[in-house]
């Protein structure tokens, strides 16, 4: 049996939710088609949390590519079907460009190992600095700081996933919030084993009386727990975390059924700190959003 | 003179000759073997300068694998790896912000020294502890009765105070008085030997 999972126009961080309601009762080994034929527009999350979903399935899926010419172009220039071809099977016409995306601070890049965090630090210094400062109209200093979260969040697909993932950088205007303002958006996802059994492999793990994805998450992100003993394991969050609140930015870490944020001081987002009883989807994702500054 | 490291030429030689950033906790950890081994060749007793001038980045995971984790074996109260000292140079605010973060997660401390010569304490010290450093430091050398008398300390809890400066590696201990790390009266490494 084959079932359809019908993609939203627009693909990010909340309606990627409609696609994992559609797969999580759905035995690993079904075929799948993934229809991204009516999309119009897909964030980093959407893009690197599609080849996550692919890892994730037993059978290899199909994926009907967007119709519209320059929406799979702009998947073109993300590099999404250079890997997505390794993961599914694509059906319909992708448009191939070599045009370089402006907006685009690091196109979709996978991470398994630590030589990879390395490439994708360098890459991306080279082009951090004129979209934060620039563009976004952010401080000289967030661009190390802004390098530094991105390395920290990538080394967790090395460290804990158990399996390789994915990262992407992007530059936008958000128009369903902040009025139209810019943000800069990291995104890495991965299919891997995520925060709850991570927790549960540390030496001497004892299950409380309430455990679930949700409170791993929070012991994770909250309180730096990790599942190694070493007491210097579990800074690389907590100084995303700072990272996020210096800047007036959002994080949010997807994993399994729950989705933790650590939300801006201002008012530009109203998220839930927690949502559980989500569709399960294993591995961990997640999105680092930071405003551009308004005077 | 003082024995001097460049900890970006340690990143080339032990991980990649094209890296100049310091990111990852593997990379850090064979960064930091490095530095140990030069360590080793150095003697028992020393004065090291760890410079981070040509370092870019800095994450946090590399700062405890190569600055946490190397202060620890040499800050043991009960078996120090060896009497060694460490004043850190070209430390950037990005890289204090990630040196800073792992100190105070395990409770320690250490010099940096500016361009200009200035040293300055930073991680986890308490007020008294900081001010008897900073006396220490401008005598150039000092004694217990020094900062009993600064700070209003009998002269047993101020002999006290110095020698956990000293096992904390940030005072040096020689010729019965004491000299801040970091500070322009730091005798060589004939002195610290003898």
């Amino acid at each position: 049996m084959t079932t359809i999972i019908n993609v939203p126009h627009s693909l990010e961080d909340k309606s990627f939710e409609q696609v994992l309601d559609q797969v999580a009762p759905l035995p690993l080994d079904e075929k799948i088609i993934v229809d991204t034929r009516h999309a119009r527009w897909a964030s980093p999350y959407g893009l690197t949390a599609l080849l996550a979903l692919a890892q994730s399935r037993a059978e290899r899926p199909i994926l009907y590519v967007p119709e519209a010419e320059n929406v799979s172009t702009y998947w073109s220039r993300m590099d999404f079907f250079k890997h997505a071809a390794e993961l599914y099977e694509l059906q319909g016409r992708v448009k191939s460009t070599k045009a370089a995306e402006t907006s685009v601070l690091l196109e979709v890049t996978s991470i398994s190992k630590s030589d990879d965090v390395h490439d994708v630090v360098d890459k991306i210094q080279q082009r951090a600095q004129d979209a934060l400062v620039k563009n976004l109209n952010l401080d000289a200093k967030i661009t190390m700081r802004f390098t530094m979260a991105l390395s920290e969040v990538c080394q967790n697909i090395v460290e804990h996933a158990g399996r390789g993932g994915w990262v992407a950088v992007q530059t936008y205007t958000w128009r369903v919030r902040l009025g139209g303002r810019k943000v800069v958006v990291i995104a890495v996802a991965d299919p891997g084993i995520g925060f709850r059994q991570s927790l549960e492999s540390a030496p001497g793990f004892q299950r409380k009386e309430r455990w679930d994805d949700g409170q791993a998450l929070e012991e994770t992100v909250m309180r730096g727990a990790s599942r190694f003993r070493d007491p210097g394991r579990g800074q690389g969050l907590a100084g995303v975390r700072r990272f996020v609140g210096n800047w007036d930015g959002k994080l949010t870490i997807r994993s399994g059924t729950a989705r933790i944020a650590v939300l801006p001081k201002g008012d530009w987002d109203e998220d839930e700190p927690l949502v559980e009883d989500l569709s399960y989807f294993p591995g961990a994702q997640v999105q680092i959003t930071i405003p551009e500054r308004v005077a | 003179m003082i024995n001097h490291i460049d900890v970006s030429s340690m990143l080339r030689k032990s991980v990649c000759e094209l890296y100049s950033n310091l990111v990852t906790r593997p990379t850090g950890a064979a960064v930091r073997c490095e530095i140990e081994q030069e360590l080793d060749r150095i003697g028992d007793r020393a004065l090291t300068v760890i410079d981070f001038s040509h370092v870019g980045l800095l994450d946090f995971s590399c700062a405890d694998e190569i600055v946490a984790k190397l202060l620890l074996q040499y800050v043991s109260i009960d078996s120090p790896r060896r009497e060694v000292y460490f004043v850190f140079r070209g430390i950037s605010e990005s890289h204090l912000e990630a040196i800073e973060a792992v100190l105070e997660r395990h409770k320690l401390a250490l010099v940096t020294q500016r361009a200009d010569g200035e040293s300055r304490l930073i991680g986890i010290i308490g007020l008294e502890e900081r001010r008897a450093w900073e006396i220490i430091s401008q005598l150039g050398t000092g004694v217990g009765a020094d900062v009993a008398d600064a700070i209003g300390l009998s002269s047993d809890d101020a002999e006290r105070m110095l020698d956990t400066l000293w096992r904390r590696r940030l005072l040096i201990r020689y010729d019965n008085a004491y000299v801040a790390v970091g500070s322009a009266s730091i005798p060589s490494p004939t002195r610290l030997d003898t």
